[in-house]
């Protein structure tokens, strides 16, 4: 089992190969990057001015970019939602092979704030943890420090720590057949 | 509690807002499932319990405000947030009138979904709680402590109950020590106000000038050694009741005071102006004579009749005796757990002896007798020889016949324990001098044991 993440768009400001680290580190995987030519116009939304993510997942799913026994994400900038709500940093296929995440709100621009370029890699490699971890069936976790707490401003993002906490390691461990031992 | 042990039903005719929200709360850990209409959702809330329903307000066949009343009309506990879109804000603010608990506009902002959905859960937690914490409470207040099965304490018991549905302000009357507190406590327990306290007033206790301040409170320095403001016992009672005991005690200045806190349900602190609202129920009690102080002019006659609305008489012990047994094993189970002694049970010449004896001091009298025997007395069981001196002495003998000699014996030997063997005394009591009771003790062969 491998970790491939799909640079799809304006992922060039993020240095990669520290994030490849930060996510084998994560899961104790092997992650590569490799770059993805995609056309996601078709699930572009003219009214809302925002791609469906749900539909790109389906995207990815079909396009035989998935190779076996691994797991694919995403890395964008579009600025995603699904249906029913405003916007999301990202959506995953749960205990599946697919996930997109997208820097678009994770840039302190987005914010009016100055740009911080360490601080949005950061924020980038939370969001990949966090939506790979879904893909391994993990669900939110109430502890606001763990990865995988659900978070809905970037603010969150900040408060947790790019890794799993010991609570969701054991889950992984468990649906993983103690692969991370 | 998980998540997971929670369960939220999405209704909406999407298929694809059922499924985003489906995925959203899966990740949040919930158990959810969903429903494209009102049939489906109103089929699967009989077939499984949820504890949130987000409602698309419009939908084909039922509407969700109409879906709203029937889901609710299945599960009381169900909370509805309705699903709506901008242009239909109006009739999500009908859905509020309804009984929704929220709504939200389509697209739902993730941060504000997760708060409403934290909030219900959260809320519903404390629900939770509370019953737990009712539940525990009302178990605390099981009186067992009034044992009885004869007519006198099953009626008491009726009357308890009748009057704890109400306020009536209850007057509770009997001789000394036959559990008037018990059944204050009891009406509290029994009655809407009894996650509030019950405060008790020992009206007999307490001098006129410090019963003042106890009762209304005191600013700081309204008298010398006032260095703080206190709160009196009427408004610590405040949503609960207070007991007054030994209210014909009351002096006639503060009968003038209580007068006006029931009438007004209102008062000021002592050495203060202001005016202090209280929601408290009054239960009073009394040993004395209260009509005959209301004629001796002793008792203010409409403070009598305001206190006087709901009278309980408690039979005294002696009127009762078929109770004796229980009350008896329910004071040594009692004292057992406490003193850690493994005392199970009361010989049967005890309890005889229990049954036959008069208890002017009614209860707690006996309370005390089988406290004593269990402290003195050797496990398993209290015997005869364990129980207060004086009752085995006067009645642990029986006439041996109703003959005049038989009887004459008895009272001579009730007469002497009484006044501990002192010879003086007792001829003095039985009108017989004191040579004469030698003779008698002589010939009844009457010990001092």
């Amino acid at each position: 089992m491998f970790v491939e993440i799909l640079g799809a768009r304006n992922f060039e400001k993020l240095d990669v190969g520290l994030l490849c680290i930060e996510v084998k580190s994560a899961f104790n995987l092997e992650v590569s990057f490799r770059k993805a030519v995609m056309d996601f116009g078709a699930t572009f939304d003219a009214n809302r001015l925002q791609y469906n993510s749900t539909q790109i997942l389906h995207l990815l799913l079909n396009s035989g970019k998935i190779q076996n026994d691994s797991k694919a994400i995403i890395l964008t900038d579009l600025d995603l939602f699904v249906p029913i709500l405003t916007y999301v940093f990202g959506e995953a296929e749960l205990n599946g092979r697919a996930a997109i995440a997208s820097s678009h709100r994770l840039h302190n621009e987005y914010y009016g704030l100055p740009k911080n370029e360490p601080l949005l890699q950061t924020r980038t490699t939370k969001e990949i943890i966090h939506e790979l971890g879904h893909t391994f069936g993990l669900i939110h976790c109430k502890d606001y420090m763990c990865v995988m707490h659900s978070s809905t401003y970037v603010e969150d993002i900040d408060l947790k720590k790019a890794s799993l906490c010991i609570s969701c390691k054991d889950k992984l461990e468990i649906l993983d057949g103690n692969r991370l031992k | 509690m998980n998540n997971n042990n929670y369960g939220i039903l999405v209704v909406d005719d999407e298929k694809i807002v059922r499924e985003s929200l489906y995925k959203w709360f899966l990740e949040d850990g919930y158990r959810v499932d969903t429903a494209e209409n009102a049939a489906e959702a109103l089929r699967k809330l009989q077939s499984a319990t949820f504890d949130i329903a987000f409602v698309d307000i419009k939908m084909p066949g039922m509407d969700g405000l109409e879906l709203q009343r029937h889901l609710k009309e299945i599960d009381k506990s169900l909370t509805v947030v309705i699903i709506t879109a901008f242009a239909s804000v109006d009739s999500a603010v009908r859905a509020l009138k309804d009984g929704a608990y929220d709504y939200v506009t389509k697209p739902i902002d993730p941060d504000e979904l997760t708060h409403i959905v934290n909030n219900i859960i959260n809320q519903k937690k404390l629900l939770t709680e509370n019953i737990q914490l009712r539940e525990k409470i009302d178990e605390l207040t099981q009186f067992d402590e009034i044992v009885g099965e004869s007519s006198q304490i099953k009626k008491v018991f009726e009357l308890i109950s009748t009057v704890a549905k109400t306020d009536t302000t209850v007057l509770i009357r009997g001789e000394s020590g036959t559990g008037k507190e018990l059944v204050a406590r009891a009406i509290h327990a029994h009655s809407s106000r009894k996650y509030f306290p019950i405060i008790p007033v020992n009206c007999g206790a307490i001098n006129d000038n410090l019963l003042e301040s106890e009762l209304f409170g005191h600013e700081k320095g309204a008298f010398t050694g006032a260095q703080y403001r206190r709160k009196g016992k009427f408004e610590m009672a405040d949503g609960g009741s207070i007991f007054f005991d030994e209210i014909g005690c009351v002096s006639e200045r503060l009968q003038v005071d209580l007068l006006r806190v029931l009438e007004a349900k209102q008062f000021t602190r002592v050495g203060g102006e202001q005016v202090i609202n209280v929601d408290v129920r009054v239960i009073c009690a009394t040993n004395r004579d209260i009509e005959l102080a209301v004629k001796e002019g002793k008792f203010r006659e409409d403070l009598y009749y305001r206190l006087n609305v709901f009278t309980i008489f408690l039979p005294p012990l002696r009127e009762r005796k078929s109770d004796i047994p229980q009350l008896a094993n329910h004071f040594m189970k009692k004292f057992s757990q406490v003193m850690n002694k493994p005392v199970t049970q009361i010989d049967p010449e005890a309890m005889d002896v229990l049954v036959r004896y008069d208890w002017p001091g009614n209860i707690r009298e006996l309370a005390n007798a089988v406290e004593r025997a269990m402290v003195v007395g050797k496990p398993p069981q209290i015997r005869k020889e364990d129980l207060p001196f004086q009752l085995i002495n006067i009645n642990g003998i029986k006439p041996a016949s109703d003959s005049i000699e038989e009887i004459e014996k008895i009272h001579i030997l009730k007469i002497l324990n009484q006044y501990n063997w002192n010879i003086s005394k007792s001829a003095e009591v039985l009108d017989i001098d004191r040579a004469t009771l030698y003779n008698k003790i002589n010939k009844f062969n009457l010990k001092n044991r």
